[in-house]
């Protein structure tokens, strides 16, 4: 049987595929009751510290649940800060192996020039009870870059993480990266 | 149904994707590619072992995202160029088909110039031919689109580099760790062994299979020539992995 189809870079042109509103996770429909609607942010910066202004960003959650009116996916391109931004709806608890249960996170994919394969990590919320006992939190012992993991509330709704291709020492560590 | 409260909820887990195999996939730090100096993560990947994250994923529908199939006219007027029919399936690593998903396809015109502004690239541009199109695959697989064959173009990184003509290809599949970006070329083009961004995939059997081969069947009298791509994504493992296991 053959492999898996080699991966290439997205390139510097990708933003031919970009759709105006494709970064608002909640487009398609009513914001279900009991939810609640939050914006994510973040600046990605390359090993020199400059703004990854070409980079696309997108973002999967299983939480809250698939329907017609909430895909789950969005995509947003960096802009000249290498800011990305999307609306979408603040996920809750969802079942890990065994008998776990993980802290709620979003998914996220880097793709850009200069990356070969996608990037992928997480976004969780800091001050969630369910991240002391999160499994995938728990087997990454360094606290700094454990942190690059959480995302800081930075206003009503807005939660911020920021994402660093390369980097060491206090708030500039390297963003924590998953081999799935 | 077993007694033990641990098989069950091994036997709720769900099954993860496989690992890539050994060489068959690019690395992130590829000195040739100027790029990835500053862009590569320096320290190595956390092992995350799979969840329902990571095995499900975005369904996108045709009522949310309509197909695109034929982007060699716009409005009726044809683009510039040499038209050309490009189909394959899309499979997993067992050969079975990835039915009714989504492909997502951009290109630079015949000229070698993509409608982006960033692209300066001293060549026309083509007011019929954006160069973005969106196909899903049917039942068993199978998805075809009508373009125009992309021209060559220069790009910065060493000296006189150009990149051979290609079709980016971009595919989700069934899984979040299914997702796929990857470039199609195109047989016998002298450009592919000078082209850093081709050859970073260390195994000459997986890089030859990015090249598409030049198809009868697909070729379409008076009309266009035919290539056939094929695509492969990962398959599903047959034990789950491990919490914690390296791969």
């Amino acid at each position: 049987m053959p492999t898996a189809t080699a991966s290439q870079t997205i390139g510097p042109y990708w933003h031919l595929l970009e759709e105006k509103g494709w970064d608002d996770l909640t487009r398609f429909g009513p914001v279900p009751e009991g939810a609640a609607r939050i914006t994510l942010t973040g600046v990605v910066t390359d090993g020199d510290g400059a703004p990854v202004a070409d980079g696309c960003v997108e973002v999967w959650q299983a939480d809250p649940p698939a329907s017609d009116d909430f895909l789950g996916w969005g995509r947003a391109a960096t802009d000249a800060q290498g800011r990305y931004r999307f609306t979408t709806l603040k996920p809750g608890p969802v079942p890990g192996r065994g008998n776990a249960r993980q802290a709620p996170h979003i998914a996220i994919t880097l793709l850009a020039r200069g990356l070969l394969k996608p990037l992928v990590t997480r976004a969780y919320f800091a001050g969630e009870a369910l991240n002391d006992t999160d499994p995938l939190l728990a087997a990454i012992e360094d606290p700094a870059r454990r942190d690059t993991l959480l995302a800081r509330e930075a206003g009503d709704g807005v939660w911020q993480l920021d994402i660093r291709l390369q980097g060491e020492g206090e708030g500039r560590a390297e963003t924590v990266f998953l081999d799935v | 149904m077993s007694r033990s409260g641990r098989l069950d909820d091994a036997a709720r887990d769900p099954i993860p994707f496989r690992p890539f195999s050994p060489g068959t996939q690019p690395p992130y730090d590829a000195p040739a590619y100027l790029s990835t100096r500053a862009r590569h993560p320096a320290r190595p990947l956390v092992t995350a072992p799979h969840t329902v994250t990571e095995t499900t994923g975005p369904r996108f529908t045709p009522s949310r995202f309509p197909a695109l199939a034929d982007i060699s006219a716009t409005d009726g007027r044809a683009a510039q160029g040499e038209r050309i029919i490009v189909s394959g399936r899309v499979l997993d690593e067992e050969g079975r088909p990835v039915p009714h998903t989504m492909l997502e396809i951009w290109q630079a015109n015949a000229a070698g110039r993509y409608a982006h502004l960033v692209d300066q690239h001293n060549a026309p541009l083509d007011p019929n031919f954006r160069g973005v199109g969106r196909v899903f695959s049917d039942e068993q697989g199978n998805w075809r689109i009508v373009t125009i064959k992309p021209g060559a173009y220069p790009w910065r990184n060493h000296a006189n580099a150009w990149r051979p003509n290609h079709i980016h290809f971009s595919l989700f599949g069934q899984g979040f760790a299914q997702r796929l970006v990857t470039q199609m070329y195109f047989p016998g083009d002298p450009l592919l062994p000078l082209d850093p961004i081709f050859n970073c995939i260390p195994h000459a059997a997986a890089r030859d299979r990015l090249i598409s081969s030049f198809d009868l069947e697909t070729t379409q009298p008076e009309y266009a020539l035919g290539y056939r791509f094929d695509i492969v994504l990962r398959g599903r493992g047959a034990t789950p992995f491990e919490d914690g296991e390296h791969r």
